[in-house]
């Protein structure tokens, strides 16, 4: 008894720990009162000022639009990268190649961003939009490659084989069976790169220019003048977004989990 | 699948030996074919002809060679040396979705996202049919292998004999010249594998298709094959019947991997006529004297193997009149109880154990023979073989 105990008070204040910040900073948002750390009453008014802050919303639209387009493109390359490095298993170079996958993973951000600002500086690209488009896609990619890479090691080959076999060629063969039963893992793999690109913060901060603030740097250069509760209401939004986002996903999940236990089923009664 | 299909026998089986006749064209002809991955030689230049309508058999244990080979006639692998040929026509180097074979695969390998009729019609949209003739095809289809039901069905709805006909549609969809079947029954079980054979049979018959069949059971390979090639190592040992398979193995190889048999080494005392003729062999082995009346290049002296099924030994309490060949005497060690047969592990005076078996044609119980009998094995001149190789 002793010891389930001590489990109960080590979870509670492990998920305290993880969950109180949060849980204060959505109660703020809330809060009538100017000042971050006085309550003063319930609002909704910090809801309705930030929808009037131009400076907030256009940093929201720019990161939207760097999320998608990275991911986007993130997704492609990053599935193409899969492709290769599980269907040509012997290729000159591949270690290294799929070693250099991992890489941006575990590279410290800051020198991802330091190495992609020289590389721009040198090349002489103005630094903006599409510059942290390119910066977010070089590390997403990698995200992706790693998630389609693993559900293409359980791919059934002979799938593939089977559609070769009957007449179709290679190219119609990948986009009419493999790509639609790789397509959860694509599809997870781009949400993934989608968050990574929401959320990022220095490696945007090193790539960007005038007139391409994301979000992140935008709340993050705002704190630093003070927090406002604006700023609550925002990232309230935002954690809004991402548990709806979990939440969906795991609903699929069963789903799927559950529509295979009903075919099971109607297999195994063998009748339609 | 087949109650409803077992009652529409096709026409009696017609002799079918194409391979005897020296001026038949083969229809497929592996030649001189040799398949390497690195330093291990999967398939070793090998050569072999298949003739058309021939349902066919590559036979061995699993790393024999007998898939790659099949692969490489669909076109998945290339040999590294010699070529093949069907109907005369090199086929290196055409890649598989423009080959006239189709494959049955031995993971059924069905498009998961696609229902069973959109499955069997995949093959025929790549050929650009149009969408009456595609819907025709695959109602023939659906009616041939019974599914007509489960045609709005998705694979993970069907129980595994259901998709194993599926996948059958599927590759017999396109009217292939040649229907490659890799391990098409082995998962399923007993019962259902021996209904599928002779359906497998029915219909390679009925549309006049040739048929390359690859697997590891031996059984199976016996009962729907015109020939088998039985494989070890990436070479060919013996292509022949079942029946020849069977009776007349080539070699030690062929004969213990086919059936069950007794196998003793021994060394040629006499052989009773001149080299190379018909005649009777005696053979020591090793305190037994067999003899065998069969066509051997075996002289005096030799090491050869003396191999006789279990089938073909008389087993009795009784003893026999002459006792100085092809007669042994020991105890029953073991019986194994098969239903339809009864096998007799018979224990010699030097502990070599002798299989007998015996058809249990009465319905009693309890047998004659029962464990610790002292028993008389005998067997006639022509059942034996000597195995040179």
């Amino acid at each position: 008894m002793k010891s389930s105990r001590f489990d109960a008070t080590v979870l509670t204040l492990g998920f305290a720990f993880l969950y109180i910040p949060i849980i204060i900073l959505v109660i703020y948002s809330f809060n009538a009162s100017r000042l971050v750390t006085v309550w003063g009453g319930f609002s909704f008014q910090w809801y309705r000022t930030m929808w009037s802050n131009q400076g907030l919303m256009d940093a929201a639209w720019i990161t939207a639009r760097v999320g998608v387009l990275s991911a986007t493109i993130g997704t492609v390359l990053g599935t193409l990268a899969a492709l290769s490095l599980v269907r040509f298993s012997r290729f000159p170079g591949r270690m290294l190649f799929s070693g250099m996958i991992y890489a941006p993973l575990v590279m410290p951000e800051v020198i991802t961003g330091l190495s992609l600002l020289l590389l721009f500086v040198a090349v002489g690209i103005d630094r903006g939009f599409w510059t942290v488009v390119i910066a977010h896609t070089t590390f997403t990619m990698c995200y992706v490659a790693i998630v389609v890479q693993s559900r293409l090691m359980t791919f059934d080959r002979s799938l593939e084989e089977a559609a070769l076999d009957l007449g179709c060629p290679p190219v119609k063969t990948f986009f009419r069976i493999t790509l639609p039963l790789i397509m959860p893992a694509v599809i997870a793999g781009w949400m993934l790169a989608f968050t990574l690109s929401l959320d990022d913060l220095v490696i945007a901060s090193f790539t960007t220019g005038p007139g391409a603030t994301t979000l992140p740097i935008k709340i993050y250069s705002q704190v630093r003048l003070g927090v406002t509760p604006e700023i609550n209401a925002i990232c309230t939004i935002l954690i809004g977004l991402v548990t709806l986002g979990v939440i969906a996903a795991s609903i699929s999940t069963k789903r799927a989990e559950l529509r295979r236990i009903r075919d099971e089923h109607v297999a195994l009664r063998g009748v339609t | 699948m087949g109650q409803g299909m077992a009652k529409s026998l096709g026409p009696v089986k017609r002799k079918f030996s194409p391979w005897t006749d020296p001026s038949a064209v083969p229809f497929i002809r592996f030649e001189n074919i040799t398949k390497r991955y690195g330093d291990f030689t999967a398939v070793d230049n090998l050569t072999l002809d298949i003739y058309e309508r021939e349902f066919f058999s590559l036979l061995g244990p699993s790393g024999c060679g007998k898939t790659t080979l099949m692969r490489m006639l669909a076109g998945f692998e290339e040999p590294t040396e010699g070529r093949i040929l069907l109907q005369g026509k090199d086929i290196s180097g055409v890649p598989p979705y423009r080959r006239p074979t189709n494959m049955m695969f031995q993971s059924y390998a069905l498009f998961p996202h696609m229902t069973v009729e959109k499955n069997i019609a995949f093959g025929l949209e790549q050929d650009g049919l149009s969408k009456v003739e595609i819907a025709a095809r695959v109602e023939e289809m659906l009616k041939l292998v019974k599914l007509e039901p489960f045609a709005r069905r998705k694979p993970a709805q069907l129980s595994g004999g259901q998709r194993q006909r599926v996948a059958l549609a599927r590759s017999l969809a396109k009217r292939p010249k040649v229907l490659l079947l890799d391990e098409p029954l082995g998962a399923l079980d007993r019962k259902l594998r021996e209904e599928t054979q002779f359906e497998l049979m029915d219909i390679q018959t009925n549309l006049g298709l040739t048929f390359l069949i690859v697997t590891h059971d031996q059984e199976e390979a016996m009962t729907v094959s015109d020939r088998i090639a039985v494989m070890d190592k990436g070479v060919i040992m013996q292509v022949a019947t079942p029946a020849e398979i069977y009776e007349a193995p080539n070699s030690r190889y062929v004969a213990d991997f086919i059936g069950d048999i007794n196998i003793f080494e021994g060394t040629v005392s006499s052989t009773e006529s001149a080299l190379g003729a018909p005649g009777a062999v005696r053979i020591d082995c090793d305190g037994i004297t067999v003899a065998v009346e069969q066509e051997c290049q075996a002289v005096k002296g030799d090491r050869v193997t003396f191999a006789i099924r279990p089938e073909k030994v008389r087993i009795s309490p009784d003893q026999p009149s002459d006792t100085s060949v092809n007669a042994v005497y020991g105890e029953v060690w073991d019986i194994g109880y098969l239903g339809d047969f009864s096998i007799f592990l018979v224990k010699l005076a030097d502990d070599r154990i002798v299989r007998a078996a015996q058809a249990n044609v009465s319905r009693l119980v309890d047998r004659p023979i029962t464990f610790g009998d002292m028993v008389w094995l005998t067997w006639p001149l022509d059942a034996g073989l000597v195995l040179t190789r």
